[in-house]
């Protein structure tokens, strides 16, 4: 039992996909601006990592190894395509906004680096877990980033407004670089850094 | 006509970076910077994937996928948008195994030097996100052909520049927790701040 454990919480803080493995990056920095988005991509991406490192693990014995990158790929764009015709069916305004990263979702790196470090060696239902605690790991810093990003950046939260910004005769002036793309990484670095203050194992050598 | 073209080419390669205002590619953008030598080898390898698929998936978009694409073959009224996704992963993953085998068999020379980078080029996300900016975009067969020289040398440029800094910092003292990739971060922050200098200009 207490293996299923490690298998789901490991990867919130002590593997943290993009913290530690560098995984991932490409879209968590361009959808944080707003945590409405945020939140929406990282339930796709849970469920598309859960549902290919479950899928991959059923079939692990039968793929043979010359071709498994394609078959995992195949896999992974399949679920994406049900993600994002989902999406566009019931959510179309977020659809839009996230414009290619959804289809985007299929070359996230850790999508591919479960399915094939860990699916394919692994039953099923550790697999779930591990999909599903990688999908938290993800979405536990995307979620950090857009928080900062959007209330500093907007004043708000979910467009509720949090800080009444001066434009609508508020007091706090918000700050555009927030907004910007470059801020998610200044916050992304600090973050790393605060969890490598902490978890001094994580800590590169110097080279 | 010309200078439409030369104006979509400047726009890809700086002022929509692929990799410092669109942030794709940014796992092998973060990895594989620690030298200039394998960084300039991979944003080669780049160049050439991109200049290739994107008017390849362009193709497939236009005569196969879009709505009514495949009045050619007297079916009417069809609309395969949904399945593009794998299509083009598919294009992608395959065309790179062409020119995996067609550079070992007649020009080993740059076989070697791209050596691990070609196969890993599949898995970038600028390569994909290009071939999606395309679709969405709606580019015609010419325009993808720029676009995708442009934004495959965009994003060389980007992590050539990032791999000369980081070899300098070689001798600079960070601080322990920061070190190697929180810093990186931060350089590469400051290097997508600088490259916004060019959102301002109109073409």
């Amino acid at each position: 039992m207490s293996r299923a454990k490690d298998v789901l919480l490991d990867p919130l803080f002590n593997k943290n996909p993009i913290g530690l493995q560098i995984l991932g990056i490409c879209s968590a920095l361009a959808v944080t601006s707003k945590l409405e988005t945020v939140i929406v991509m990282s339930l796709a991406v849970t469920f598309v990592i859960a549902g290919s490192n479950v899928s991959v693990s059923l079939i692990r014995k039968q793929i043979p190894n010359s071709i498994r990158i394609i078959v995992e790929i195949t896999i992974i764009a399949t679920l994406v395509i049900i993600v994002d015709q989902f999406l566009k069916a019931y959510a179309f305004g977020i659809s839009k906004q996230l414009s290619v990263f959804v289809g985007l979702i299929i070359t996230n790196c850790i999508v591919l680096g479960r399915a094939e470090g860990f699916a394919m060696k692994n039953p099923p239902g550790l697999s779930f877990l591990d999909g599903v605690g990688n999908g938290l790991g993800y979405s536990i810093v995307l979620i950090i980033v857009a928080f900062f990003r959007e209330l500093f950046g907007a004043g708000k939260l979910l467009s509720f407004s949090i800080l009444p910004t001066t434009s609508e005769g508020g007091w706090y002036l918000p700050n555009g670089l927030m907004l910007l793309p470059p801020s998610a990484f200044f916050i992304i670095g600090l973050l790393i850094w605060a969890l490598r203050t902490w978890k001094t194992d994580q800590v590169e050598e110097e080279n | 006509m010309l200078e439409h073209y030369l104006s979509l080419l400047i726009k890809s390669i700086f002022i929509e970076n692929m990799a410092l205002a669109f942030f794709l590619g940014m796992c092998t953008f973060l990895a594989v910077s620690r030298k200039v030598d394998t960084s300039f080898g991979l944003g080669v390898a780049v160049v050439v994937v991109q200049t290739i698929t994107v008017p390849a998936n362009n193709l497939i978009f236009q005569f196969l996928l879009k709505p009514g694409a495949l009045s050619w073959l007297g079916v009417g009224d069809t609309d395969l948008t949904f399945i593009g996704l794998i299509c083009y992963i598919g294009v992608i993953a395959a065309i790179v195994q062409v020119l995996e085998m067609v550079l070992d068999r007649y020009v080993p020379a740059l076989y070697n030097s791209l050596g691990i980078f070609l196969p890993l080029i599949t898995v970038n996300c600028a390569i994909l996100g290009g071939s999606l900016f395309m679709v969405e975009r709606d580019y015609t067969f010419a325009e993808s052909v720029v676009f995708g020289f442009g934004s495959g040398t965009g994003w060389a440029l980007a992590i050539v520049a990032l791999a000369g800094i980081r070899e300098k910092l070689k001798y600079a003292d960070v601080p322990e927790g920061l070190r190697g990739l929180g810093i990186t971060f931060m350089i590469t922050g400051l290097m997508a701040m600088a490259f916004m200098a060019f959102s301002g200009i109109q073409l």
